[in-house]
């Protein structure tokens, strides 16, 4: 792992395994995010693609059956090192989920809980209109910050979540396939959203659906089930590269199967 | 069992496209003939029927656009969509250049003038076979057919220099058959770029294959400047 | 009905007519049902009504218990059921709750978990009179240990009271009205946490549902937002969970309300001629009235006193559902 590697990449992970008990649900996986782009995990349903993502900010701890081995580098330091706070690392890389899932309170103290937790000292107000501002938001809702967060439409919750995230100003932001559950008009508003927070984020990814995929990500990465281990369901890295070169290049005939629709 | 339809939907534009290439073919050779024999109504049905080679193309064109747009290909399928319509349109040129034999076949009248007959139906035939196997080897991906195919057009380009010297010659000879001599160079012309068209079909096999573009130009190659 | 299909169309015999039959029936049969248990429950208020109404004087809740029944009320059985009510609420709250929490939240899927599982689903189908006996030992005689006579009494020279029965009265940190007896005796404070004790169980177990309930996404969320577990389970599950809980308690309050075996046992009075007025004096509730009005022998009291108290803790019971409805309502969460 080389200082070099270390500044332009943001996130990497070395031989990280994921367990289940004793099933391996993800294997070796060697991954280099870059800074300020946006990463795309594709890959057939149950290979492990969230199960990955979920290590990135140790959400994975809430599992009890789960177990991590390997490293995940955060800005060169390993956030599975025993001294590590999990607490902390989530502060900074933050996470939105399939269904969009904002508190049952005000757009306003969904926004201000994870500084709260924080103990965020500046001041609150900017805070939320910032956050708002960058989710593409703030202009839909300014004018009536107490209602309530489940009161607006499912795209807004999840422009709403995805302000939340932004909130306790991390560095990282993780989607797990975000737009799943949004009607085409939100979802493209999602992937503007996400071009425009790639300035200042950087962004990884999990989606099944491939032309979102193309369309938003610089780079992708195909997960999908160890051809070597029959028995067993593991997910493995197949393939890493620029987006244009898997889309139209891809170097595996595994890729090429999974994204030409030739799969099984 | 994956992606039946599209599958489907594939071999009809293949299917199209063969058929678009033995129309191409067929009016190559007739314009070879009709020059020959400076069969002038025959000329102006060749010139008429040039139509149906532009109305197929954009048939082809059509179907394409509609499979990228319903079925998102993606690497391989992506690539060989692209290089489709990229080889129906050079087929569609390669049409235009018979029309352009027959038109100028109709320009020269029942004029004699001295003409490398024998070396223009050469070409025409020599052109049209390498257009055949280049499209069947288009279809099927044949690499090794594709990438050895462009040695072929040496010969055309060969032929080329030649007829190109003799017409030449006749012009410095008898000025008076200036005008229709260079009718005669733009009929040798055609010939030798359609030779230079089918190389670029081998070309685009080689791509769809491999996603690499390997240029395959021949040494004797003129400009691109059609008539 | 014309179909192009290879099916025979004498496959399907369909039986419309018959299958309807059959559901119309099943229709009325439920309806019965439904109104047999209706039927029943009017056909109680109305005798009650009937019985009591001209009893449902302003002497029912002004005066105590007579030996006159035209001078009879229930005033201090009221006062007592509001106040056991209410002790029991305040008790039975922090330990439900965060007995429910720790079970929800903290404690480890092994085999001990299961057991105290399983222990607490026994406990809330337990009897309610061997609450009542777990309340005379543990609270009201303390197993004894504060008599003249005991063990603890001579090794620590415990200043108990003179008679037989012993008993250690002093002031919590000499604070006057700080006063602690030991043991409880027939105290509102024995009477409360024996009920508390009751209605433990049903509390947890309703206030785990409710925590239960609460989304694993808003966790989830919480989580991803960089908050520990308390902030996460003070700040997001437990408000969310509050209607739910709240709900529970009232209806183990409510049902508490109507309990009479479990205090018989444990010491409340029948005859408390006057309002309690610290939480170590003589108690009653208004089941045990009732319950005394009914095994007398004149009509007055035995009919009428008796269904004329039975009306007023309906209507107790009545109001305490109706605040739960309404808080349910209006602290519900619309997803």
């Amino acid at each position: 792992m080389t200082e070099e590697a270390n500044n332009s990449n943001i996130i990497s992970t070395r031989n990280l395994s994921v367990f289940y008990g004793s099933q391996e649900a993800v294997h070796a996986i060697n991954l280099d995010i870059p800074r300020n782009k946006i990463v795309a995990i594709i890959g057939p349903s149950g290979c492990g693609k969230s199960t990955l993502i979920r290590c990135y900010n140790r959400m994975n701890d809430l599992v009890p059956t789960a177990r991590v081995t390997g490293e995940v580098f955060y800005n060169g330091m390993n956030i599975y090192a025993p001294n590590v706070d999990a607490v902390h690392v989530r502060r900074q890389i933050g996470m939105v989920f399939q269904k969009p899932n904002p508190f049952p309170k005000t757009i306003y103290e969904n926004i201000a809980f994870g500084a709260r937790v924080n103990n965020y000292q500046g001041n609150m107000d900017e805070l939320i209109e910032k956050s708002l501002r960058q989710a593409a938001l703030w202009d839909e809702v300014k004018d009536d910050l107490t209602k309530s967060g489940l009161a607006l439409s499912g795209g807004q919750q999840q422009r709403l979540c995805i302000a939340r995230a932004l909130a306790t100003e991390p560095e990282v932001i993780l989607m797990d396939e975000p737009a799943s559950a949004l009607d085409p008009i939100a979802t493209l508003k999602i992937e503007e959203l996400m071009q425009e927070l790639k300035e200042q984020y950087t962004i990884i990814i999990v989606t099944h659906n491939m032309q979102q995929a193309s369309r938003v990500s610089d780079l992708t990465a195909f997960i999908s089930l160890d051809r070597t281990r029959v028995d067993d369901r593991v997910g493995v890295l197949v393939e890493y590269d620029l987006t244009q070169k898997i889309f139209i290049k891809p170097a595996e005939k595994e890729t090429e199967d999974y994204i030409s629709g030739r799969f099984g | 069992m994956a992606r039946e339809l599209f599958e489907k939907k594939i071999k009809q534009i293949q299917d199209e496209i063969l058929l678009l290439g033995s129309m191409v073919e067929q009016a190559t050779l007739d314009s070879a003939k009709v020059f020959k024999n400076r069969d002038i109504p025959a000329s102006k049905i060749l010139v008429e029927e040039d139509q149906s080679i532009n109305d197929k193309r954009f048939a082809i064109e059509n179907a394409i656009l509609i499979l990228m747009a319903t079925q998102q290909p993606l690497a391989h399928d992506l690539r060989m969509l692209a290089s489709m319509l990229i080889v129906t349109n050079e087929l569609e040129r390669m049409g235009d250049y018979a029309k352009g034999i027959a038109h100028n076949t109709i320009r020269l009248g029942s004029r004699e003038i001295p003409a490398p007959v024998r070396d223009i139906e050469k070409m025409a035939e020599l052109g049209v076979s390498m257009l055949h196997r280049s499209l069947s080897a288009f279809i099927k991906e044949d690499i090794k057919c594709a990438v050895s195919l462009p040695a072929e057009d040496d010969e055309v380009d060969d032929l080329f220099n030649k007829c190109y010297r003799s017409i030449v010659n006749g012009m410095i000879a008898n000025p008076a058959i200036i005008d229709d001599s260079s009718l005669l160079l733009w009929i040798v012309h055609n010939l030798e770029r359609f030779a230079d068209r089918v190389v670029n079909i081998c070309e685009r096999t080689v791509f769809i294959k491999s996603g690499e573009m390997l240029e395959m130009d021949g040494s004797n190659d003129e400009s691109d400047v059609d008539f | 009905m014309n179909n192009k299909n290879s099916h025979n169309q004498s496959d399907f015999k369909e039986n419309l007519n018959k299958r309807h039959a059959l559901g119309n029936w099943f229709y009325f049969v439920l309806l019965a049902c439904m109104l047999i248990g209706m039927f029943m429950l009017s056909a109680l208020i109305i005798d009650l009504a009937i019985q009591g109404k001209d009893w449902l004087r302003p002497e029912l809740i002004t005066k105590y218990h007579s030996r006159i029944p035209e001078q009879a009320g229930m005033k201090s059985a009221i006062v007592g059921s509001l106040i056991i009510i209410a002790l029991t609420g305040l008790f039975s709250f922090p330990l439900g709750v965060g007995a429910a929490i720790y079970l929800e939240e903290y404690s480890p899927k092994n085999w001990l978990t299961s057991f105290i599982n399983i222990n607490i689903n026994n406990l809330a189908g337990v009897p309610s009179i061997v609450y009542g006996m777990l309340g005379l030992v543990v609270f009201g005689r303390m197993f004894g240990l504060f008599k003249s006579d005991s063990w603890l009494v001579k090794l620590l020279n415990l200043p108990v009271g003179k008679s037989a029965l012993g008993g250690l009265q002093f002031n919590l940190f000499g604070i006057p009205w700080l006063e602690i007896h030991l043991p409880f005796n027939q105290s509102l404070l024995a009477g409360a946490l024996t009920m508390t004790l009751l209605i433990l169980p049903v509390v947890i177990i309703s206030s785990r549902e409710a925590i239960r309930s609460v989304p694993s996404t808003i966790r989830e969320a919480a989580f991803g937002l960089g908050a520990t577990k308390w902030q996460v389970i003070s700040k997001q599950v437990v408000p969310i969970a509050m209607p739910g809980v709240l709900t529970g308690i009232i209806l183990s309050l409510s049902r508490a309300i109507g309990e009479t075996a479990p205090l018989i046992i444990m010491g409340a009075f029948t005859y408390v001629p006057f309002l309690p007025k610290s939480l170590w004096d003589k108690f009653t509730v208004i089941p045990i009235q009732v319950y005394n009005w009914i095994t007398l022998p004149q009509e007055k009291y035995r009919v009428h006193l008796a269904a004329a108290g039975i009306l007023v803790l309906l209507a107790v019971l009545l109001s305490f559902n109706a605040i739960a409805v309404f808080l349910r309502k209006k602290l519900e969460i619309k997803w």
